[in-house]
Formats: C-alpha cells, structure tokens, sequence
C-alpha cells in the first residue's frame, strides 16, 4: 500500500533524487561509534537539532493554552500545568528542553571548536552555528518571561537592565525590548511572545537550513 | 516458526523502526493528549439558578427573563447573562425557552418583526417560530427551539436549570 502510494507520486514528481540528497549519504568510519566509541561526540549536533524539534513541537502544543497577557498569562499557565492532562509533562518537554539545547549545542561547539572543524573551508559553517548559537540564547531569554511569575519578571528586569548599560543606545535597546521606557509590563510580554514564538523561530529555521545544506556541500571534517 | 529466513539487513530495519517508533510515540503522545484534553474532559451538570422574578410576573405571554450566573471558562471565570422567555403553558407547567436559534445560533426574539405577531423572530436569516417554539415550515430553522429545565422555589422565585430539547412540541 505505502510502495503504491510512493510509486505513484514518485511517477509523477520524481522524489527519489530528492529522497537521495536528504538521507542518503556517507557516514565517514572515523565519525561512526559503531566503529570507535568515542565518536559518540559526533552525535552532539544531531541530538541538538533533535531537541530543537522536541521544543518547536511542545512549543506549539503550549499555545493551544497560553495567553501572552499580564492578565491571563501567569494563570493560563497554572491552568495548563494543573488541570490539562499531561500538561505537566508538556511543559516539563519544553522547560528542561530549553536547558537541554543550550547544554548540547555548547558540547557540539566544543567537538567542533577541538577537532578543528571550522578550519577552512567551513569557517562560514561556524559563524552561522555562532549566530545559531545566539538565536537560542534570546529564545531562552525571551522565553523565560512568558509565564509571569516572580522569578520572570526579575529575571527578564535585569536582562533589560544589562542590555540597557550598552553605551550610547542603551535607553533605546530598553525602550525597544520593554516596548516602554520604564514599564516592564503589558508590552513587554507581547513582545517578547511575539519574538519567542514568530521571528527567533523563523530566523532559527533559515540559520538551520543554512547550516545542514553547508554541511551536505563540504562533507563531515575528516578525522583528527 | 516459518522457514522464511530474516536477513540481518530486515531484523535491523524492524527493529530500528519499532524502537524509533515507540520513542517517537513516546514524545507524541502527551502532546496529542494534552491537545484534545478539551473533547475529553466530561461537561460538569449543571445547578438550578434562580433569576430573581417572582412566579407572580409570569402570564400566559412570553415574558423575557434575563438572569446572570457565574461562568468558569478555563483560567476565567466571569458573570454571564443568558435570557430565556417564560410563559406559563395554561396547564400550571412554565415553559422557558432558550432564544438561541436553531439554525444557526443567532438570537431570537418575542415578536422581534411587526409583521409577525405572536411569533419568535431571528433577524440574521428571517427564521420563525411559534410560541411554542415550533420551527414555522419554510423558514430556515429545522427545530423547535430547546428549553431551559424550569421551577419554582420554596418563596415563589422562578429558577432554570440545564438547556434541554423542546418537549412541549408535539412530534
């Protein structure tokens, strides 16, 4: 049934070249723990992109329930945490989720950074993991805020706060992040939805393709 | 035991796939269970409320009664008000009907349009019912419309209950 179905689609679009550049490729021996066990370091990219997937899913289940207002937000979370079944556990996905990706990406930018993979010709490779890497950060920032509880607040005032010691532009940053020059209130967590959920996303999933479409170009760094 | 062999290239494909398939089901299924929760949890009776107008102010004329009771829906909770037209059936039964129309939700009203006299009218699509809450053949609504679960307390206030089909309609 499911060959069928290929067969027929792949009759009329030709997908099986498509199939090939996605999934079929070599997987070098010296990057196989199959072969040496230690090459489990390997792995700490693909279990990054893994748990970004996790967040992406358990992100989007999350706003079935949640409100990005003062109002509403702190107690729309209470209610999906409490009353929602598996709401604990959703929000369990996406709260050790959000650690966890920072924790893989740091262990993949050590593999890296150690096995002199961003050596030319991928220097471009590791700015965009770089710019990747900042992206999760203000995920992680901007995330931070959105249940509206004590510790979000003070945690996101003095975020705010250090953002706003930058020379010069320091007020407008604030002004522009809080979306009011002394308030951090209503505006601030509609924005800082606006940005966890729509542009850091988008942004994350351009850099994303970049960075696996570069990798497909110029190969797995050979060993050390 | 059949013959067939397993070639080690099979017993690898199913194996991996089922080990990745109960992972992937595992991290699925408390995101798909927590997305239908709403079509699962069970609706809670609901109470009589009492609308504060005495058995004395209903007639044999529908009369509109508005009565407000407390909503809880998901983190707010809020006072609602619902209206319900009242009449006393003739036979010492109270008939209170609920002025949602049956075609498509709209609002009905006591001889809502002056060519229609002791009727119910809907203005979103010309829909009429009688008093009874019979649905008038050839216009939109397909059913009469549904009652609330009517009584009186102890001091002579009338209290409504759950919305329930029209049973005053014959047929």
């Amino acid at each position: 049934m499911l060959n069928k179905i290929y067969d027929w689609v792949d009759e009329r679009l030709d997908i099986t070249p498509m199939w090939r550049d996605i999934a079929d490729h070599e997987v070098p021996e010296h990057v196989n723990p199959a072969h040496h066990f230690s090459a489990f370091v390997y792995c700490f990219g693909g279990l990054t992109f893994f748990v970004t997937v996790i967040q992406i899913l358990s992100g989007m289940f999350l706003t079935m329930y949640y409100v990005p207002d003062i109002e509403n937000a702190w107690r729309s979370v209470y209610y999906l945490q409490n009353e929602v079944a598996f709401g604990v556990i959703v929000r369990g996905m996406h709260h050790w989720g959000a650690s966890l990706v920072i924790v893989m990406l740091f262990l993949h930018t050590l593999r890296v950074f150690f096995t002199g993979a961003y050596k030319k010709p991928r220097e471009l490779n590791w700015v965009v993991g770089v710019l990747i890497f900042f992206v999760m950060l203000g995920l992680g920032f901007t995330g931070y805020l959105l249940p509206w509880d004590m510790k979000a607040l003070f945690a996101t005032k003095v975020g705010i706060e250090i953002a706003a010691s930058t020379p010069l532009i320091g007020e407008q940053i604030r002004t522009l992040l809080a979306g009011d020059a002394n308030i951090l209130g209503a505006q601030t967590l509609t924005r800082f939805f606006a940005i966890h959920v729509f542009f850091l996303p988008g942004a994350l999933l351009g850099l994303m393709a970049a960075h696996f479409i570069m990798i497909r170009k110029q190969g797995i760094s050979g060993p050390l | 035991m059949s013959n067939q062999r397993v070639s080690r290239r099979q017993f690898l494909n199913y194996t991996l796939t089922g080990v990745g398939g109960f992972m992937a089901a595992g991290m699925l299924m408390p995101m798909v269970r927590f997305a239908i929760d709403p079509v699962l949890t069970a609706k809670a009776g609901g109470d009589f409320i009492s609308t504060g107008t005495s058995e004395d102010e209903l007639s044999e004329e529908p009369l509109r009664v508005d009565f407000t009771f407390e909503q809880v829906d998901a983190w707010y909770t809020s006072d609602v008000t619902q209206t319900a037209w009242v009449f006393l059936d003739g036979d010492g039964g109270i008939v209170a009907l609920n002025p949602t129309c049956k075609h498509l939700g709209c609002t009905v009203n006591w001889e809502g349009r002056e060519s229609d006299p002791n009727r119910f009218f809907c203005p979103c699509h010309n829909g009429l019912y009688e008093k009874s809450g019979e649905n008038v053949p050839g216009t939109p609504p397909t059913a009469p419309l549904d009652m609330f679960e009517a009584r009186i307390s102890d001091d002579g206030i009338l209290e409504l209950g759950q919305v329930v089909p029209n049973k005053i309609v014959e047929g």
